[in-house]
This record gives C-alpha cells, sequence and structure tokens, in this order.
C-alpha cells in the first residue's frame, strides 16, 4: 500500500475518478500544465487533456457559474477555489443557484459539483488566505460540507462527494497537506458523507474537532494525565454532521469540548454545543467548552500561531471540563 | 514610432420589417415562412391575452407578483424559431415566455410558479430549459457551461440566454461572457435591450452607445437588431445559430425592444416613464407590425383576427384553469427536494413540522425528546 500526504491521495482520487467516469471535469485557475497552485491537479491535464482539465479566466463566479452549468447538463466538475478566502465571488452562484437548483425545480434541475477548496491558517500566506469559512456555508440550506484531515478520509470523501448527485464543497486544510503520510489503498474506496470518526475512545470526556485543529487536540490528550481517558472526534463532514456519534460518545463521557479553528461567534462549535444541550442534558457533568479562533479577523502571519488553536488552549478546557 | 490603430470595429443593425409594415425583401426572403409567420403571430396573440390575464390575477389576489412580457414577444418568437425544442437548450430570464413555450414548456408552468409554487420550475424531461431565473445576470454562466458540455460531448446543440439592458452591468454578465468565449461554447446571448431596468433608463445604466459592443471586448461575434421584428430577430439568430453548431463559439445579439408594461405587478411605471415615450413604443408594438405584413400578404384580415383573439382567450381561460386546478404542494417537498435523500436532521425537522402544523401526535413520530422540538 502506498504512503501518501492529503495532496497526493487527493490528486489520485482525482485521477481515479477521471479515469472511471468520463464526465469529471477539473476546472480552475491554474489547474492545468501547472497542477495548481499546491500542485494537487498535477498530472492530470497531461493525462486526460485540455477538454476536461480546464485553465479558466481568473474569474470565481465565472468558474462556479460555469461549472454548475456543466452540472446541470450531466457533467460531474470539480473545480479548484484557489484560497478559501477567494470564495467570497463565488458566494451568490453556490448559494442562489448550486444549493437551490434541486430544491426549486423540484428535482428536474440539479447540480452534481464538487468545489475543492484548500482552507484555513498556519502556511504564512499572504492576506486573505487563511480562514474557515465552513460554518457559512454549513448555515446555507441546500449545500454538503466536507473537511477532512486526513490522506486516507480525504481520498474516499473526494470519492463520495464526486459521486454525490448534489452539490458538496471540499475544504482541505492546507497546513495538512504535506505534514504528514499514511497508507491509502491504491483501490478507489468511499468514505460516506455525514459520518464521523473515533481517532482515539475514551471514558471521561469528548473532544470533537475537524480540519487541521485535529492535530493541536492529538497533542493536548498526549499531555493530558494518565488516568484521564478521552474520546476524541473528527467531524470529517461539517453539514450535515454526524450528531448521533456526538451524542452517543457525550452521553457515555458526561462532557464534552468542540475545537475550531474559525472564529467562535455563529460558528459550527455553536450548534453542536447547541445540539449537545438538547439530546444529552441529563447526561452532562459539566458545560460544553469551546476553543475556537477569536472573533477578530484571522492576522496576518505574524500573529496567526497566536491566533490558532494550540494544545495548550485544549488541555485548559479539558482541565475545565474535569474539574467542573 | 508613429501611433497605430491597435483595433477598429463597427456593429450592425438589421432591420427587416419595419413599424410601417415595410418589409426588405432582399434580407428577409426566405427567412420565415408565411406558415411560421402566421404561428408566430398566434403565439405573441396568445401570450399577450396571457400577460394581460395574468395581470388581473395579480390585481384579484389569484396570483403573486408577475412580469409582464408585452411588447417584447417579437424577440421571444423570433430567436426561439431558430431553434430545436428537445436538442437546444434555453437558459431564459423571465421576460420571453413565448420562447419558452415553443421549446416545449407547457404554459400553465409558468402561470404555476408565479402561483408561488416551485413545481412550476419542474421542467419536462424532454424540455431543455432551466428555470426562470430571478436573480439578475446570474444565469448566463449556466448557459456557458451547458453549452460547453454539449461542444466535449460533439453534439451540435447550442443555448440560448435572454437577459436584459440591466443584466449587462452585473459582473457574472462579463464573466459569462469571457467563460463562452475562451472556452468556445455553443452560446447565443440574446439581450432584450427593453430601455428599463425597473426605473433606471439605459443611459444611466451603462455609458456605451449600444449594448451589443460589450461583446467585442470578448472578441464575439456581435450585432444590433429591430427586436421588435422577427425577421430581424431570426435573421440574426440564424447566423450565430449557424456558427455555434458549427464550433465557432458565442454569439451576441442586441434585440432593442421595449417593455410596454410595468416592471411587474408591483410597480408602476407612470412613476418614472415619459407617457409620450410609451405611446411611440406602443406604435411599434411587435403585433400590430407582422399582422400589417400578414394582411399585405393577404394572409389575414379582421375576421380572422377576431377568431383568432376568441380563441387566444380560451386557450389563456384553459391555462389559468390548469394552474389554479393543481393542488397546494406537500409541506412534506420542501424538506424532500433538498438533496436526492434528505438526511437525518432535515427528516427529524419535517417530522417535527409535522406534528407541530399538521396537530398529528407527537408520540407517533418516533422522535425522543419531542417536547422540545415541537
Amino acid at each position: 500500500m502506498a504512503t501518501l500526504n492529503l495532496v497526493q491521495a487527493i490528486n489520485l482520487a482525482l485521477q481515479q475518478e477521471m479515469q472511471k467516469d468520463d464526465r469529471v471535469i477539473v476546472l480552475g485557475e491554474d489547474v492545468g500544465p501547472n497542477g495548481g497552485v499546491f500542485r494537487v491537479t498535477e498530472g492530470l491535464h497531461a493525462q486526460f487533456g485540455d477538454d476536461r482539465v480546464i485553465d479558466t479566466p481568473l474569474a470565481e463566479s465565472g468558474i462556479i457559474g460555469t461549472a454548475i452549468g456543466m452540472a446541470m447538463n450531466d457533467l460531474r466538475p470539480v473545480p479548484e477555489i484557489q484560497f478559501e478566502g477567494f470564495l467570497g465571488p463565488a458566494y451568490d452562484q453556490i448559494v442562489n443557484h448550486a444549493a437551490r437548483s434541486r430544491s426549486r425545480s423540484r428535482g428536474a434541475i440539479t447540480v452534481p459539483l464538487t468545489i475543492r477548496v484548500p482552507v484555513g491558517g498556519g502556511i504564512h500566506a499572504p492576506e486573505l488566505h487563511s480562514d474557515s469559512p465552513e460554518a457559512i456555508y454549513a448555515h446555507s440550506p441546500g449545500i454538503k460540507v466536507v473537511m477532512p484531515t486526513t490522506p486516507y478520509d480525504a481520498k474516499g470523501l473526494l470519492i463520495s462527494a464526486i459521486r454525490d448527485p448534489d452539490p458538496v464543497i471540499f475544504f482541505e486544510p492546507k497546513r495538512v497537506y504535506r505534514s504528514f503520510r499514511e497508507e491509502v489503498p491504491e483501490d478507489e474506496y468511499t468514505i460516506p458523507i455525514g459520518e464521523a470518526k473515533i481517532v482515539s475512545e475514551g471514558d471521561d470526556l469528548t473532544v470533537v474537532t475537524w480540519g487541521a485543529s485535529l492535530f493541536q487536540c492529538i497533542e493536548a490528550l498526549d499531555n493530558a494525565p494518565d488516568d484521564v481517558s478521552i474520546e476524541l472526534i473528527d467531524l470529517r463532514t461539517i453539514d450535515p454532521f454526524d450528531m448521533d456519534m456526538i451524542a452517543e460518545s457525550v452521553e457515555k463521557t458526561g462532557r464534552c469540548v468542540v475545537v475550531h479553528e474559525a472564529a467562535m461567534t455563529c460558528g459550527l462549535g455553536a450548534e453542536i454545543s447547541s445540539r449537545v444541550q438538547e439530546r444529552c442534558f441529563l447526561h452532562l457533568e459539566a458545560p460544553v467548552q469551546r476553543v475556537t479562533g477569536f472573533d477578530t479577523l484571522m492576522p496576518y502571519y505574524k500573529l496567526e500561531n497566536e491566533y490558532l488553536v494550540n494544545a495548550k488552549r485544549v488541555g485548559q478546557a479539558i482541565e475545565e471540563a474535569l474539574a467542573y | 514610432m508613429p501611433k497605430t490603430t491597435a483595433y477598429t470595429a463597427s456593429i450592425e443593425y438589421i432591420s427587416i420589417l419595419d413599424e410601417q409594415g415595410k418589409f426588405d425583401e432582399k434580407l428577409g426572403k426566405g427567412l420565415i415562412t408565411d406558415e411560421q409567420a402566421l404561428d408566430l403571430y398566434e403565439r405573441m396573440t396568445v401570450c399577450r391575452q396571457l400577460d394581460e390575464f395574468a395581470f388581473k390575477l395579480q390585481r384579484s389576489g389569484r396570483m403573486g407578483t408577475y412580469p409582464q412580457n408585452k411588447g417584447q414577444e417579437a424577440a421571444a418568437v423570433g430567436s426561439a424559431l431558430a431553434l430545436t425544442p428537445g436538442q437546444d437548450w434555453v437558459v431564459p430570464s423571465y421576460r420571453e415566455n413565448a420562447a419558452l413555450f415553443m421549446m416545449g414548456l407547457p404554459m400553465h408552468y409558468v402561470l404555476q410558479y408565479w402561483m408561488g409554487d416551485e413545481r412550476g420550475s419542474q421542467i419536462p424531461e424532454n424540455v431543455k430549459m432551466t428555470p426562470l431565473s430571478v436573480p439578475i445576470g446570474t444565469h448566463m454562466l449556466h448557459a456557458a457551461g451547458i453549452g460547453y458540455a454539449e461542444r466535449i460531448r460533439g453534439t451540435k446543440n447550442v443555448v440560448a440566454t435572454y437577459f436584459g439592458d440591466g443584466a449587462t452591468s452585473e459582473g457574472d454578465f462579463h464573466e459569462a461572457m469571457n467563460f463562452a468565449s475562451v472556452l468556445k461554447s455553443p452560446v447565443i446571448f440574446i439581450n432584450q435591450n427593453n430601455s428599463w431596468a425597473i426605473s433606471v433608463p439605459r443611459d444611466k445604466q451603462m455609458a456605451s452607445e449600444t449594448v451589443a459592443q460589450k461583446a467585442l471586448a470578448y472578441g464575439m461575434p456581435t450585432v444590433r437588431v429591430d427586436g421588435n421584428d422577427i425577421f430581424a430577430v431570426k435573421y440574426a439568430m440564424d447566423d450565430a445559430v449557424k456558427r455555434a453548431r458549427a464550433g465557432e463559439g458565442p454569439s451576441f445579439i442586441e434585440a432593442v425592444t421595449y417593455r410596454l408594461g410595468d416592471h411587474t405587478t408591483a410597480d408602476d411605471a407612470r412613476r418614472y416613464r415619459d407617457p409620450q415615450e410609451v405611446e411611440a413604443w406602443i406604435a411599434r408594438d411587435p403585433l400590430i407590425r407582422t399582422r400589417k405584413y400578414l394582411e399585405s400578404k393577404k394572409l389575414w384580415n379582421q375576421a380572422k383576427d377576431d377568431t383568432l383573439q376568441e380563441r387566444a382567450k380560451t386557450i389563456v381561460k384553459e391555462v389559468v384553469a390548469t394552474a389554479e386546478g393543481v393542488s397546494k404542494p406537500e409541506i412534506d417537498s420542501i424538506f424532500n427536494a433538498m438533496f436526492a435523500e434528505p438526511h437525518t436532521e432535515l427528516v427529524r425537522q419535517r417530522d417535527t413540522m409535522r406534528t407541530s402544523s399538521l396537530g398529528k401526535d407527537p408520540s407517533q413520530t418516533g422522535l425522543k425528546n419531542t417536547t422540545q422540538n415541537v
């Protein structure tokens, strides 16, 4: 079995799906011979040619709007938006067209579209290249939002997204792109959208996280006292998220800490916290804690490490929840 | 170095049947057969009556906001005549009903839509169109993508997309023009320049002399035509469709027309339009002009017109009856239509909606903790 990083695993999934289904089209800025600014689409242009790997004009709304038309006419476009900060111009197309088309046509005109977007901070990028906007799209009905963290999950979830009959935003934590490798099967496999994953089992407290923050959570778990048993959940899908797995875990542990890189107010942590108290109220031993980005702009990179969630802050929240 | 000319261009204007009914034999010969001209006139007449009836439906509370097409029927039917229903696509805005009916959309769909029912946008499978698009100027991008799919599948099918003068101010319009051009997508951009974007006149909307010249920036063949002249529209459309089918990419047509009615039933154009301007355009009404043409060819007379008006009335009454006869949609449909399969939380909310709105016993839903959900 090959040992791949996140970039290679996503590339492999794209390559295999394009091979399998000639309706799959990759399009975006610099995705052709250049292979994308993160090299995620490397080699695809050479293998599949101009018609299926399209270097588009520099216009995000144009990319998504055109991809929507392709999807309406039975292609399976996989547009790339170069950085999450550039999703803004495409917001109207995503929310008012991709997300609405099935419903407003009562199933007549559907949009099987997978929008790939590098997301999050931690790579010393320029301004507007480090945001975490997943909650904005989770709040918009009609579009699924996925954020895998590991190469294995990314391959399986991307294949599911491409085969999904509805639009999916596929966020790729860019801090993880080349940070580690793991074994990824050569054969195609899928991971269902909407299923979270228990990274490690435990009985005393549940940590729920997604994206690059997973690694700060793992570090915090490593630092926790030996007699504390913590369950760590990687959400993987942001919308619809796996509330059943969270509830089952919190009913067992009685304590919950939600960790995300995005700003706090109206972040997905708020939704999870609210649903935990709705579903697990009588099991809770402590208030649900949140460890999140601040309600500030994501700072330029000299201060980004201070902004990003770290193991110490996660550790403190765990301590507080346990001591309550 | 002396200065040289980097680029020059001019825009052709085409008029074949003018408002006096004068016909240019040279340009117009063989464009539209007598039989087709009669058919288009009948279609325009039915659409006009549908519009008038729709206005009354809104005023009497039987329909929500409705945008009349009145005055723009020639641009719709003249362009759709060049398309092949069931193969070519139409990506509409909302002021070209007559074209949609020619492509095979049952007439009651449009009324059902404006009566507040999404099933009016549930396009039948054999009709190649996207639903009416309310956000201005965003749908032309879909035409670029739909056309691209046809191109790489190797079909000869084309995509016609309709939009107004105001839409050409939107960023997505320019992105659509650029994408269609660069991707050689077989799209015909049909601009219905009706002079008004709600209350904003064309000269406040743009500083360019024509809308057609905007296409020059995208390397796209472009032309301005008399949009109330079915022949001029058909002429430009034939040209554009031929290029698109031959793999030569998109074209642009500016059809100069006029919105004889209000923007929608929620608007009152008397607040901002000079009545004399409206009067002048009433004289250029595409229906009057087409009728004059038919009469000049001894194909039409008052008796035939009286019969047609009566028949149109009957057709419209039937269409309205069909639209009004449709039962109210099931509340479950708002949940079930979100995705191919509704996810767990949607199912829970659907069941909650059933118990709270429809008064069913919460214990029947199989939910836990129902007290806080209902």
